[in-house]
């Protein structure tokens, strides 16, 4: 059984409607996710799918004049959407967290990184100063830096980009949030230190016994990192299981041919599928029937739903439309 | 930071002697010579041949050179061929009208066009920021000479708020008197010359913060919790500054070159009134000892704004 306070992020009917032209469109539509305590939920999918559009509406960063955020986002019984900025500002950086994707655009170029991690603390401890430093110093030994007290009075041009997120990190977990949102946290970075950026993630994770949404179009992110996984197209989830049955077992076409993109070391020889066409943009998207459908023509209109709704087909697993009963890949014979 | 300094300043010397050289041959090839203006109908021409062969003139031009450059060192720019006083002592005293003049304008333009280019970032598209962008498009549409001659016409002549020309009033006594009025003379030009100078700082700090709102440090610093105003102070702000930090330079330099038109206008005795009644007398020491001085200030004025930026910017610095 769950305890209740378990449950960290409850987000139920989430529309994000970016203003295009003048009329308003959801990049995310209808997502429902609930984030709970010591889990690594992660958001996979296309770029334009609208994962980042999910993580923004969450923290409450985006354009007020061009985006209509409704539905709501819960977390311990208070409302996301439409809370209050000054109340936001409580909450953000101190129960949420959240890592950015480049790490040195997140950095101010004209600020001491120290500095900038002690920013955070300056608005939701009451440290002093030299407390602030002394925890800053602490955190940068958390996140594996290697002369903490050297770097905290460099510029973020003088770091390499691995150190330049340990330092996004510190500055995300310096309060101990609850929640930890990291949008594409390693994509910008070398693969090597992709692998330590991941471990400390899970290792902070472990430690604060926070819940984290991990952001990635990387699948070998997610098989690394994740416990439970949303796959999304289109700005709607598709998929929804925990990881070891997304890898062994999906079910919905577009995340069987996301997984059969991914380059498999045993069969060199084979050709890596390809996905056909793209994502189509947010004023293109179908709004009606299956938006996979367009990119596996050779299944018939038949077999997708009209409108495509989820199910659980076994416990916590659930998927989009029925059309995955009867998918094949182009190349396998049909009816297999 | 001081590697920085001592190269830039290392750099100033080749430039120096270039424009040493080209203003030295620019005065060369110049008509007249510093008799020129001592000659009158009862001159013998043999005595003025003697005269420039002992003044020099007929040595070779390094000779020349050097010793026009030695002279400068000792602090000797010539005489005023029109003046007949040393270039030096004329130059003086216009430099230091210039300078109070150029300071005021500057803190004026400076005090204007920071808020205005802040307005204008922070409302974006609103009705501030269109508001500003008339001012802007006025301001830089209107030639300087129109605008001077307008505010003479409406607040010396018609209103007879301030003094038409000028430096200070003949009737000024003591200290504070010749200080009040030597005020009361350069307030309104001073007005006049910074109105007419803030399209540049309004548009540099406008465009500045629209970029900088949309960065990702910006939108990091939200994350955070960082409250509104103190992101923008704290954040968007400072790094907007940065260009308008840069230009502060140029800015110094124009402090002591000064604005031609400004003090044509206002017969206003600095420096660029000097420049422009020298060319039209054909005053070519003066001349090139100005332009000399004029060079030097930029290249100062560069160094400045490389100073500045590198105090401001911790990614200027060179290690």
């Amino acid at each position: 059984m769950e305890k209740q306070s378990d449950l960290l992020l409850d987000i139920q009917h989430l529309h994000t409607a970016y203003r295009l032209n003048g009329k308003f469109y959801d990049a995310a539509d209808d997502i429902n996710l609930t984030l709970k305590r010591n889990e690594i939920l992660s958001i996979v999918g296309e770029s334009g799918c609208g994962k980042s559009t999910i993580a923004s509406s969450i923290i409450g960063l985006y354009d007020h004049k061009n985006t209509k955020v409704t539905g709501d986002i819960l977390y311990n019984e208070l409302n996301l959407v439409g809370l209050n900025e000054s109340l936001f500002d409580k909450i953000r950086g101190n129960k949420i967290g959240m890592i950015f994707q480049d790490p040195l655009a997140s950095l101010n170029p004209l600020m001491r990184v120290g500095d900038q991690v002690a920013e955070t603390l300056y608005y939701h401890t009451d440290m002093d100063e030299k407390e602030r430093h002394a925890r800053v110093i602490e955190l940068f030994n958390q996140v594996g830096m290697p002369k903490p007290e050297e770097t905290y009075a460099m510029y973020p041009f003088e770091l390499s980009g691995g150190l330049r997120q340990r330092v996004v990190i510190a500055m995300a977990v310096a309060c101990k949030p609850e929640i930890i949102i990291a949008d594409e946290p390693t994509t910008a970075l070398d693969v090597t230190i992709q692998a330590q950026i991941l471990d400390l993630l899970e290792d902070i994770q472990k430690q604060s016994q926070s819940g984290i949404i991990l952001i990635t179009h990387d699948l070998g992110v997610v098989a690394e990192t994740a416990d439970e996984v949303a796959v999304m197209y289109g700005g709607q989830i598709v998929e929804k299981a925990d990881v070891k049955t997304i890898f062994e077992h999906p079910l919905h076409p577009y995340t069987r041919s996301l997984l059969n993109s991914m380059p498999q070391s045993e069969d060199e020889e084979e050709d890596l599928h390809v996905i056909q066409g793209t994502v189509p943009s947010l004023q293109n998207m179908p709004r009606k029937g299956d938006r996979f459908a367009a990119r596996i023509p050779w299944i018939p209109a038949s077999a997708h739903e009209e409108n495509p709704v989820m199910h659980e087909v076994e416990p916590g697993h659930w998927v989009r439309c029925t059309c995955w009963k009867t998918f094949h890949f182009q190349d396998e014979v049909s009816g297999e | 930071m001081w590697k920085t300094v001592l190269r830039r300043v290392l750099i100033m010397i080749p430039q120096l002697i270039i424009l040493s050289i080209l203003v030295f041959f620019l005065a060369k090839m110049m008509p007249g010579d510093p008799f020129t203006g001592q000659i009158n109908p009862n001159t013998d021409p043999k005595q003025l041949e003697a005269l420039k062969r002992a003044a020099g003139l007929y040595d070779p031009a390094p000779v020349q050179y050097a010793r026009w450059v030695g002279n400068i060192f000792k602090g000797d720019l010539g005489t005023s061929y029109i003046q007949h006083v040393p270039v030096t002592s004329l130059i003086a005293d216009r430099a230091l009208n210039t300078f109070w003049l150029s300071l005021l304008t500057t803190i004026i333009s400076y005090s204007i066009s920071i808020p205005l280019g802040v307005i204008a970032g922070k409302h974006q598209d609103e009705w501030q920021d269109q508001a500003v962008q008339i001012f802007n498009y006025v301001t830089f549409a209107i030639p300087a000479f129109v605008f001077y001659i307008l505010g003479i016409w409406l607040f010396c002549f018609l209103l007879g708020w301030f003094p038409i020309s000028g430096s200070v009033s003949p009737n000024a006594s003591g200290f504070w008197g010749t200080l009040g009025s030597q005020l009361y003379h350069i307030i309104f030009p001073a007005i006049l010359s910074a109105v007419i100078t803030t399209t540049g700082i309004v548009q540099y700090l406008r465009t500045g913060i629209v970029d900088n709102k949309v960065e990702d440090y910006v939108r990091t610093a939200h994350s955070k919790g960082v409250p509104e105003n103190v992101v923008f102070n704290k954040h968007i702000l400072r790094n907007s500054l940065l260009p308008i930090a840069s230009s502060f330079g140029t800015v110094i330099t124009g402090l002591l070159s000064g604005s031609m038109i400004i003090e044509t206008v206002f017969s206003y005795p600095g420096m660029g009134k000097l420049f422009l009644d020298s060319i039209q007398q054909r005053d070519y020491t003066t001349l090139t000892a100005l332009i000399l001085i004029f060079g030097f200030l930029t290249l100062l004025g560069n160094l400045l704004s490389d100073i500045i930026m590198s105090i401001v910017d911790p990614r200027i610095r060179i290690k």
